[in-house]
């Protein structure tokens, strides 16, 4: 993997969520919902993660954060571990490393007016009053809402649009590098999701950040995104690229992805089998590799080992699949 | 609700004109501004709450208003009807005023009325919220022991409590104030699941709040205001069963004037002279009505997504 100007490295990143039932509550089995992710993102890129529902994208976010303690893993930030952080550090490093939620109705607190809303992190990390309220309206006008008009509303009295673009002021008041975003437009219209992405890509370049944006929609990864990682199933199945992912995808998985979104060409519709079926349940994945039930390729060997995110080219470019490699070779 | 209404009707046109979201004026206003400008517009709330200060006042002051002494028996007047001189609303089976009594009678239930609810106020959301944010075993601690509450009817359980710990308005209210706590507990609990689970809530971890900070700025206000609102709406039940309790002989002992004391010593009397035997129980509608409308009143203009 290459560390070359990585402002955040993720490594064997795992959280297994505990299943409980029974009369005394034990575990009685586990989600893997996040099993040994790895990648890093490098300064100034935007780097997209994509994936069905439940393959582990936000979950991964939200790790990262250490909103949910992983299992094991290490992420660094600036070379150090946050994942062994004390409580002063971890403080340090959210404020460097700012989240926007997906759902732009529950992430703003309905009896705090959006102002309050933004200022409140200001605070937190122990501005003053005058200071913060300076600072959220200075972000409420970069976001393109004018502070004196909205500042005093409440977030139901906002659109969608509104509200994350409220979001997105909240977490750059305290000048983060690098973003997260989670998913920031999906439950928007498209045409606001462009207005919204357009925001973003111009943050990006005035502010120089680095983002790593989490979304199923594969156009909307495609158009923002330097490079991309491809989820299922809580392991990352390939990596490369915005480009290259999308002119030509190697992994099954991801082909499958391309194929099942409708082209705006007809003549490129309709070549690769779309997916079919649900994924499989990430308490008892399948053995070997995790796409095998899906995959028009499955081998033998697929069903007896993992196979491992192995490097393919010069680019970066990486994929976890059998039919591009060494098949004694599994991941642990 | 009928204001409702108005009320959506005058925002949705804001919103369509595209400014004057917040108010009349278009001007930003503060939450309470905000709660105060609908409860303006609210007529039967505002009538309600009149209804409450008038009897809250008349219960205040009732040494002055009273024109004769509660105790105050006399053979000779016995059972005077409404309108006799001297006794406006009549006197009562013992010849005593019943406009003095009823005035004293409102202290003794708007007391056993309104303060259990306070008591069960403060214990049911300590308990709930501690169980809604702690979680895990001490969730099902304090859950499990409030469901036992459940059980019973809460009729039955005051009956039962105030039996037990024998008639008087101290243990009027400590009965009262035992049944009001598990259904207070058990809002809070789910009101503080709900709230915890928000978006914003980890918002606020993500900014590196810590957990005082997040618990004031964002849990406090989210969290009262629906058990606050809830437990308005248990004031008229609590008003309606103390007085059904000393009207059994387990609240207030005679002599003391209490609504639904003199409503019991005046059933006797009820085909003698059945509009000054209704009185008390007029009242007590009255109270437990007017509470209840308030309560309603106010959730519609505490909530700022209407």
């Amino acid at each position: 993997m290459e560390h070359n100007g990585a402002i955040l490295t993720v490594q064997d990143l795992r959280k297994y969520f505990p299943v409980r039932g029974g009369l005394l509550q034990t575990v009685q089995a586990q989600v893997q919902a996040v099993d040994g992710v790895s990648f890093d993102v490098r300064r100034g890129e935007i780097l997209g993660i994509v994936g069905e529902s439940g393959c582990g994208k936000s979950t991964t976010a939200r790790l990262i954060l250490r909103l949910i303690e992983p299992d094991a893993g290490a992420v660094r930030f600036d070379s150090q571990d946050m994942l062994r952080a004390s409580p002063v550090e971890l403080k340090a490093f959210r404020r460097q490393v700012q989240m926007v939620f997906q759902d732009p109705y529950s992430s703003l607190n309905p009896r705090m007016n959006i102002e309050d809303a933004v200022a409140f992190n200001v605070l937190v990390h122990g501005a003053s009053r005058s200071e913060a309220r300076a600072k959220a309206w200075d972000v409420l006008n970069k976001v393109g809402l004018r502070a004196e008009q909205f500042g005093r509303r409440y977030p139901h009295e906002l659109s969608g649009g509104q509200r994350q673009r409220v979001n997105i002021a909240r977490a750059l008041v305290l000048d983060p590098k690098l973003i997260i975003l989670d998913e920031p437009v999906s439950s928007l219209d498209k045409s606001v999701q462009a207005q919204v992405l357009n925001l973003l890509q111009n943050l990006k370049n005035d502010l120089g950040l680095t983002y790593l944006f989490i979304s199923h929609d594969l156009h909307v990864i495609e158009y923002l995104s330097d490079r991309v990682l491809v989820m299922y199933l809580g392991q990352v199945v390939e990596m490369g690229s915005a480009e290259e992912v999308a002119v030509a995808p190697l992994h099954p998985y991801t082909q499958a992805l391309f194929a099942s979104t409708p082209s705006m060409n007809p003549d490129a519709r309709l070549e690769r089998p779309p997916l079919t079926g649900d994924p499989p349940n990430p308490i008892n994945p399948p053995s070997g590799c995790r796409f095998r039930t899906r995959c028009p390729h499955a081998m033998e060997s697929c069903a007896a080992a993992n196979p491992p995110l192995l490097p393919m080219g010069s680019n970066g470019r990486q994929v976890a699949c059998y039919l591009y490699g060494n098949q004694t070779t599994t991941r642990g | 609700m009928m204001h409702d209404q108005s009320d959506v009707t005058a925002l949705a046109q804001a919103q369509t004109a595209g400014e004057l979201l917040e108010g009349p004026v278009g001007k930003p206003m503060s939450y309470w501004q905000l709660v105060w400008w609908r409860l303006q517009r609210d007529k039967v709330t505002l009538v309600a709450a009149a209804v409450i200060l008038g009897i809250i006042l008349s219960a205040v002051l009732a040494p002055y208003l009273a024109p004769h002494e509660p105790f105050q028996s006399s053979i000779r007047k016995r059972l005077a009807k409404v309108g006799t001189p001297g006794h406006v609303l009549g006197t009562d089976e013992q010849g005593r005023d019943m406009l003095s009594r009823l005035l004293y009678g409102g202290r003794m239930s708007l007391v056993a009325g309104v303060t259990p609810v306070l008591i069960a106020l403060l214990a049911g959301s300590t308990l709930g919220i501690l169980a809604g944010f702690v979680g895990g075993p001490l969730n099902l601690l304090i859950m499990r022991g409030v469901d036992i509450f459940f059980a019973f009817p809460s009729i039955l359980l005051a009956i039962a409590i105030s039996g037990a710990l024998g008639a008087g308005l101290k243990n009027t209210i400590i009965a009262l104030s035992i049944v009001f706590t598990p259904p207070i507990a058990r809002v809070a609990e789910s009101v503080t699941t709900q709230v915890r689970g928000w978006e914003f809530m980890e918002a606020a971890r993500a900014s590196g709040a810590g957990t005082v900070a997040i618990i004031r700025h964002h849990m406090i206000a989210n969290v009262l205001a629906p058990i606050f609102v809830y437990a308005s709406t248990l004031i008229s039940v609590s008003v309606i069963i103390a007085s059904g309790l000393s009207f059994l002989g387990l609240g207030v002992s005679p002599p003391n004037a209490e609504w639904g004391l003199m409503l019991n010593t005046l059933r006797g009397s009820i085909y003698v002279n059945p509009l000054v035997a209704a009185l008390p129980g007029v009242m007590i509608f009255m109270t437990s009505m007017s509470f209840n409308l308030l309560s309603d009143g106010l959730r519609d203009a505490m909530d700022v997504r209407l």
